[in-house]
């Protein structure tokens, strides 16, 4: 203390310059040095990231969502999956909303055009193709997918080919969207329960946050107004800026189509608070009657295209035609800017040229695409009218469906407490006990517990009757524990 | 602590307003001097290390962890280019909108889109490349209909090897793409979901590719290669792994003019160009790079790794073995990342050997290869932009992880994937046509190189790529930029050449112009340099 106080009367007489170097001939004491720099190194490692070498925020976060039950599930049964001979006992994938019941109908189809999928008479065809990265796309394979989207809404709405942005699946696409219409830090509104992946692909790169639109069984867990005004308050007030609604029509996971009323509700909405609307009508080709699905683009056209320009529409191959694999989605956008926007942007995500050269020949085929869809159609109500059927027969309840590739079942009466934990025992227990994987409707976003989507598309039927024969097993014995 | 030596000296009124963690209460203007010594003396005591265990190691622990905690609440806050209000539909470029503009609820047209979005639209194809193109489409040279049309030479295409492509198709494609394992047609492999980022047979093709093209000098390991819709996508997935938005990448000019869109459009990382000038033959420099990353920090501006081309776009060049070596050096000295473009490395022709990044973390232990990230693509080695091939190659195991999530939004398309396989696994004909291809590579850059020659306007000495960067400086009218687009001008309007001016590239050095010469059969390169010639005689 006294060595101080004679310091600071050395130092305030002499002035300040220099000061650091007086101290030279005592030299510095190493081991206080050396303390402090290890100190130091300790602290700066443990603010640092995992790794050695720096990454990006992304890299480091988990807002890919990845951990959640969705994902899981899919892990379990990638690890034991279930096979009618090899693996009997095996994990039966219904979680997955793929669309494998036409696929004879597309094997056909090539089978009676090889000129499809080869170039061995058009060869000069070929080099053109190969070479062929322009942004726009194939204008044949563009014409041919307007021509079926047309073909699907029975032709009452058009598409002009110019307003086609086509991208590498709808994963793509919606994210594109994101990017186009919003900014980090604002949100889009979605009605819940909603198809668990947006969480991931509209907020993950773009940085754009979600709020769900709480929707409830009480009405057939249909969109209202009131909701849609709800969500916007709560938006507003966590201090977000709401740059969109996207809905996904027929919905994922209810398995409905959204009546015409509320279409026209939604677009007035979307209006009147100056915001996007984006209609993701991948399954509008698995409609079972045609005549229920009504499209935005209907809506738009009924209205003589007024407020148009913040109408999008996506789309893509991967459910109504069962070809995920193949990478096919598109953005149909009455607002030129946005147009033009997703098309310099979808460098990052274009479509092969011989993929579409392929499905070009096959979506322009009329007679072909009226018999796929009208099959598939039948198709898929008679498995959904199976599934329904062998669900009721375990006791389970299923919301009145009429589209998509799965039903949405009510658990409910199961659970031993009607909670998101409750829900998510229940589906733990049917993982691991009945060795279905399902998904939960909390992954959905689902305001009520007990709710689970259950798909049916994506196995053979013979799959299909183990699985329900399984659920009976199942709901019998929760029963009989019940009752005890 | 000098500055604050300094500005804690009298005057005490400046003293007694300032404000930090360990500022002592203000005091009278006699007075504040000594509370400033308070602090100083301490802290002098610690730096000639006189100061106790205590102070010694708790002050500058302290000041550490405060120096963190405010560090990283700056990182955390947005940065302010990404959350400017959205922008109307008729504004004019160039204006931009304040936030209190914003804010006065003015009328704003219908549906506004992002500033993101609107970012995209204004930085859209430069003029140049437009004008260019357009005119190429409306009028194509073609030798025998149309020989007066416009010569494209600004579009990277490879037509000299594609016969045997083309070949190949015609006796293979027809079963190529089918899973033969499930006895013949058999939608089911192809149409269902496949991992997002690709087939590891598709993998193990590629990687047995890479090898090919690198002539065995370094054989590629299939589980670190993610596959992308392109080495665009590849970029950008990248893009994404390594850096924040406001981030930049240091890289070497002339480069691509599309890393500038492929960075910034979505990760919205920004280019930091390095100049690189002629008499170095352009090649980069350490120098240059510490330059350049100097003046980047100085503006706030983060560099988080070296994004180069070798060999290189535009230019040509091969990069040296002790380049490498000291960028290596450099990254890890800055603890930076390595991006290599090694797109072209089956395009090589010259005499000197290609060395890739992956060989050189080979030969030599000591650096991290954490570090290393290679970009490939099939679309120039083979010819085939349009099936969208491209990966990366991460020595990297997190970004490896973390990119194959990302290739969710850019997945090649599953029967082009099982179309490449077949063709990649036919080792015959991919060994024929790397030799094939080479030897045209090396004739056709021979003749235009020529060609050149005896015009007077001379080339870099390259030895990759499909490109020709040629030094017109002497035909320009003024020593500018302006004057390089007149010359560019004048060639398309005059000679009906569309080339890539040197300022598209970002080179710091005008008149330079890029030729490609591989969409050029042998009976073109005497019409093209009888243009040439059109604008010496308008002199």
């Amino acid at each position: 203390m006294l060595e101080t106080k004679q310091a600071v009367k050395d130092v305030s007489r002499r002035g300040q310059r220099y000061w650091w170097l007086r101290g030279e001939e005592e030299g510095p004491r190493p081991f206080h040095f050396s303390f402090t720099w290890f100190v130091a190194c300790f602290l700066k490692l443990t603010t640092m990231a995992k790794s050695c070498m720096p990454l990006s925020e992304l890299a480091t976060s988990n807002t890919h969502g990845e951990d959640s039950p969705y994902f899981a599930g899919w892990k379990a049964y990638d690890e034991e999956p279930y096979d009618a001979a090899e693996n009997p006992s095996g994990v039966i994938q219904m979680g997955l909303a793929e669309n494998q019941v036409s696929f004879d109908l597309l094997e056909e189809y090539l089978e009676q055009h090889p000129e499809a999928t080869g170039w061995g008479c058009g060869i000069s065809g070929f080099r053109e193709n190969a070479l062929f990265q322009d942004y726009h796309g194939l204008r044949a394979f563009r014409q041919a997918m307007a021509t079926f989207m047309e073909k699907i809404r029975g032709e009452r709405a058009k598409f002009d080919p110019e307003r086609i942005v086509l991208t590498a699946g709808a994963t793509a696409a919606n994210e594109l969207l994101t990017f186009i219409l919003a900014d980090p830090g604002d949100c889009v509104l979605i009605p819940a329960p909603y198809y668990p992946g947006f969480d991931r692909d509209l907020r993950w790169r773009t940085g754009a946050n979600i709020i769900p639109v709480h929707c409830n069984s009480s009405n057939g867990f249909q969109i209202t107004t009131q909701n849609l005004e709800a969500a916007f308050a709560e938006a507003v007030a966590m201090g977000f800026r709401v740059r969109g609604v996207l809905i996904t029509n027929p919905s994922n996971p209810l398995g409905t189509t959204i009546s015409r009323p509320v279409l026209e509700e939604i677009l007035v909405f979307a209006a009147r608070n100056d915001i996007h609307l984006i209609s993701d009508e991948i399954y509008s080709g698995s409609v079972f009657s045609p005549d229920e699905f009504v499209s935005m683009a209907e809506i738009v056209e009924e209205r003589g295209y007024k407020d148009c320009e913040r109408v999008h529409v996506v789309y893509s191959l991967s459910k109504d035609l069962g070809l995920p694999g193949f990478r096919v989605g598109a953005i149909y956008s009455y607002n030129d800017r946005v147009v033009t926007t997703a098309r310099k942007m979808s460098s990052f995500t274009l479509v092969s040229s011989q993929t579409q050269k392929m499905l070009a020949s096959m979506l322009s085929d009329r007679v072909f695409v009226e018999n796929y869809l009208e099959t598939n159609r039948k198709r898929l109500k008679e498995r959904h009218d199976y599934i329904v059927e062998g669900l009721k027969d375990a006791g389970i309840e299923c919301l009145r469906g009429n589209a998509g590739l799965f039903c949405w079942m009510n658990l409910a009466p199961l659970l031993k407490e009607t909670t998101r934990e409750g829900e998510l025992e229940l589906w733990k227990l049917i993982l691991q006990e009945v060795k279905l994987n399902i998904t939960p409707g909390s992954s959905c976003h689902c305001s009520e517990a007990g709710w689970f989507r259950v798909c049916f598309a994506n196995m053979s039927q013979r799959t299909l009757e183990v699985a329900l024969r399984r659920m009976r097993n199942f709901t019998e014995k929760m029963m009989m524990i019940k009752e005890n | 602590m000098n500055p604050e030596a300094e500005a804690k000296a009298p005057p005490a009124d400046e003293e007694a307003t300032s404000a930090g963690p360990l500022a002592f209460p203000p005091v009278s203007a006699r007075g504040g001097g000594a509370a400033a010594m308070r602090l100083i003396v301490p802290l002098q005591g610690i730096v000639q290390g006189r100061g106790g265990l205590v102070l010694g190691s708790l002050i500058p622990c302290a000041l550490f962890y405060f120096l963190q905690i405010y560090l990283k609440r700056n990182r955390s806050s947005p940065s302010p280019s990404s959350s400017s209000p959205p922008a109307d539909e008729a504004e004019l470029p160039g204006i931009v909108r304040t936030l209190s503009r914003a804010s006065l609820g003015s009328a704003r047209s219908p549906a506004a889109v992002s500033s993101r979005a609107v970012s995209v639209a204004k930085s859209s194809d430069s003029a140049a490349y437009f004008v260019g193109y357009k005119k190429c489409s409306e009028d194509p040279y073609h030798p025998l209909d149309n020989p007066d049309g416009v010569i494209q030479l600004g579009l990277a295409e490879n037509h000299l090897s594609f016969d045997l492509i083309e070949g190949w198709f015609a006796t293979n494609s027809k079963n190529s793409w089918f899973d033969e394992r499930q006895g013949g047609l058999n939608i089911n492999g192809l149409a269902t979901y496949q991992p997002s980022d690709g087939l590891m047979e598709l993998k193990m093709a590629i990687a047995g590719f890479m090898g090919q093209v690198v002539q065995g000098s370094v054989s590629f390991n299939p589980s670190r290669i993610i596959l992308t819709a392109g080495a665009t996508s590849a970029i950008e997935i990248l893009s994404f792994c390594l850096g924040d938005h406001g981030n930049g990448f240091l890289v070497p000019s002339p480069y691509y003019p599309g890393y500038d869109r492929n960075t910034k459009w979505t990760a919205g990382i920004e280019v930091i160009p390095v100049p690189c000038r002629s008499t170095d033959n352009f090649s980069f420099s350490i120098a240059a790079l510490e330059r350049a990353y100097d003046q980047a920090k100085k503006r706030g501006v983060k560099v988080r790794a070296v994004l180069f081309s070798n060999p290189s776009n535009p230019v040509g060049n091969l990069l040296q073995r002790k380049l490498l070596h000291d960028l290596l050096d450099f990254a890890t000295e800055k603890n930076i990342h390595v991006i290599a473009d090694e797109v072209f490395a089956g395009s090589t022709y010259g005499n000197e050997e290609f060395v890739s990044m992956a060989e050189i973390l080979n030969s030599d232990d000591e650096f991290d290869r954490s570090r290393v990230h290679i970009i490939y693509s099939l679309s120039k080695d083979l010819s085939v932009p349009g099936f969208r091939t491209g990966l990366i190659y991460s020595f990297n195991d997190q970004v490896l992880s973390v990119a194959s999530k990302l290739t969710r939004f850019s997945s090649i398309s599953a029967p082009t994937q099982r179309l490449l396989i077949s063709m990649l696994t036919d080792s015959d004909f991919i060994t024929r046509y790397i030799k094939v291809n080479r030897s045209r590579l090396r004739a056709m850059h021979a003749l235009f190189v020529d060609g050149l020659k005896q015009l007077g306007i001379k080339c870099v000495k390259s030895g990759g790529g499909f490109y020709c960067w040629a030094d017109m400086s002497q035909f320009m009218k003024s020593y500018s930029e302006k004057g390089e687009f007149e010359l560019w001008k004048e060639l398309l309007d005059l000679a009906k050449i569309n080339a890539t001016p040197g300022t598209a590239c970002h080179c710091i050095e005008p008149g330079w112009f890029r030729f490609c010469f591989t969409t050029l059969t042998e009976k073109d390169v005497p019409v093209i340099m009888e243009r040439f010639k059109r604008i010496f005689d308008s002199r």
